[in-house]
């Protein structure tokens, strides 16, 4: 008696982001570790820099400009389920 | 026949005794209507507990009737659990009451104790199988009513916390006949939905008001979700089913807002302080590879044959220029020393020493007379000076004989 969920879930959206936030951060601790730990080449060094870079700076657009949507699970006709936005002043 | 007379005291000691001796009177429960009610301000609760044929005394005190689960009110039916004692000053017994319900809560109560039983040796408590709630989770869904103040706060602490994430209310009845199978469906939707966390929860409430949350489908549900699941069934001391199935137990709605994801703008700090120390590292790794390069190239330099080249043409020309400065010294110190020689022979020389005033006397011969008698009375003789010459005669000599 499972209802069919809406084709898009409900975090789509974040531009190639199947990669969690713990999981970005667990990446940039161990760049770091890496780089401190002075055993690397310079290319290696450089690389793992930039990777380091790009990771901090992919999660900090997500965190500082991302407006995370509001919305509220309505049933549609048919069991289909509908996800529109959410006002919480409707109601008392 | 001797007559035992007591004093009030020892008579009333010997009640006292008698009565709170008695183990059916110490932990006894009773049932009754409460009458005169009053709750001190001192926290206490004075009532009297009564039916159709007796009163009794009662007193809950605050350290007690804090943990009740209900108002008590006047004419309502209660049981009561406590001890019955004797005030000696006034002559009263009372029943010191720790625990009270509404009468006919009690199968409630019953069934929930042994539901909780049932349940916990299932397993479905165990805090082995309560999952993990994302530390940064990008999505959250609320399953609760969607109005009231419950989501509002829930609503208003998440966006403090994290303007990023995704809220979804998943509206459910959270009382009544219809909220178990409410709640369970919503908390069925969860997983399709890709659903990071969740909160099941709802606001304050009395006992009947919350009660769906201890049924035991929605315990089922709540357990075997694969979404975690924080229950925030609004009542600080009460722990519902739910709460004990649930994978994380906040006290208030609010509670479990904050519990829900960590603070956005402090993991942006953590990240800040990562890249902070990568970019040290990084600097120090340039920095010792740099030096490296250099120790390197310092060394190979010198093998190299120009190189070797370069550096004896060098030698040679600081040889060269040895040498020169040498010539130059020599001679110079001829220079001088001709010039010392031709200042001496200079000094020497008969024309400076006419030039100094001298003359040289020559005879007729052109002999050069020295002594005066070399030239006698009469003779000529020529005076040569510096410049131009005397011829002259003697007239008159002196001396002249050398010593």
């Amino acid at each position: 008696m499972t209802t069919r969920a809406a084709k898009e879930p409900v975090n789509a959206g974040i531009e190639g982001a199947p990669r969690s936030f713990e999981e970005d951060l667990a990446r940039l601790e161990e760049i770091v570790a890496a780089l401190e730990s002075g055993d690397l080449s310079l290319e290696d060094s450089l690389k793992l820099f930039e990777e380091g870079v790009r990771l901090s700076g992919q999660c900090h657009k997500r965190l500082d400009e991302a407006e995370g949507k509001l919305q509220v699970l309505r049933p549609g006709g048919a069991e289909k389920i509908v996800v529109e936005d959410f006002s919480p002043e409707e109601g008392k | 026949m001797e007559r035992r007379v007591f004093s009030i005291s020892e008579l009333t000691g010997y009640l006292q005794a008698r009565l709170e001796g008695d183990p059916v009177l110490q932990g006894v429960w009773v049932e009754g209507e409460i009458s005169n009610f009053t709750h001190h301000s001192s926290g206490h609760m004075y009532f009297t507990l009564k039916d159709s044929g007796a009163r009794l005394r009662s007193v809950m005190f605050r350290g007690s009737n804090t943990r009740l689960r209900f108002r008590p009110t006047e004419g309502m039916a209660v049981m009561a659990y406590g001890s019955i004692t004797l005030y000696p000053k006034n002559g009263d017994y009372q029943l010191y009451v720790d625990a009270m319900e509404p009468a006919g809560m009690g199968s409630l109560f019953v069934a929930f104790e042994q539901l909780k039983e049932r349940l916990g040796r299932e397993g479905l408590f165990d805090t082995a199988s309560k999952r993990p709630i994302p530390a940064m989770p990008r999505n959250i869904a609320l399953i609760t009513s969607p109005t009231g103040a419950a989501v509002r706060d829930m609503i208003k602490v998440l966006r403090r916390r994290r303007r990023d994430i995704d809220i979804l209310v998943i509206p459910a009845q959270v009382q009544g006949e219809e909220a178990p199978s409410s709640l369970i469906r919503a908390i069925g939707q969860l997983e399709l939905l890709e659903i990071d966390v969740a909160i099941v929860g709802r606001g304050g409430g009395s006992i009947e008001e919350l009660w769906a949350f201890n049924d035991e489908g929605v315990a089922r549900a709540i357990a075997a979700s694969p979404v975690p699941i924080i229950s925030a069934v609004g009542h600080e001391t009460d722990f519902t089913i739910a709460d004990m199935a649930a994978d994380l137990r906040a006290p208030t709605p609010s509670a479990g807002a904050e519990l829900a994801t960590a603070d956005g703008a402090q993991f942006c700090r953590t990240l800040d302080g990562l890249a902070h120390r990568m970019g040290l590292a990084l600097r120090r790794t340039i920095a010792s590879h740099r030096r490296h390069l250099l120790s390197l190239s310092a060394s190979v330099a010198l093998q190299r044959p120009d190189r070797r080249l370069a550096l004896r043409r060098q030698e040679l020309d600081g040889l060269n220029i040895r040498l020169e400065r040498a010539m130059r010294a020599t001679l110079t110190q001829k220079r001088h020393n001709l010039g010392a020689a031709a200042g001496r022979l200079d000094a020497l020389s008969p024309l400076s020493t006419l030039n100094r005033g001298y003359s040289i006397c020559t005879g007729p011969e052109g002999r050069v007379i020295r002594r005066a008698d070399e030239a006698p009375l009469g003779t000529r003789v020529i005076v040569r000076l510096a410049a131009g010459h005397l011829g002259c005669v003697v007239d008159e000599t002196s001396g002249g004989v050398q010593s």
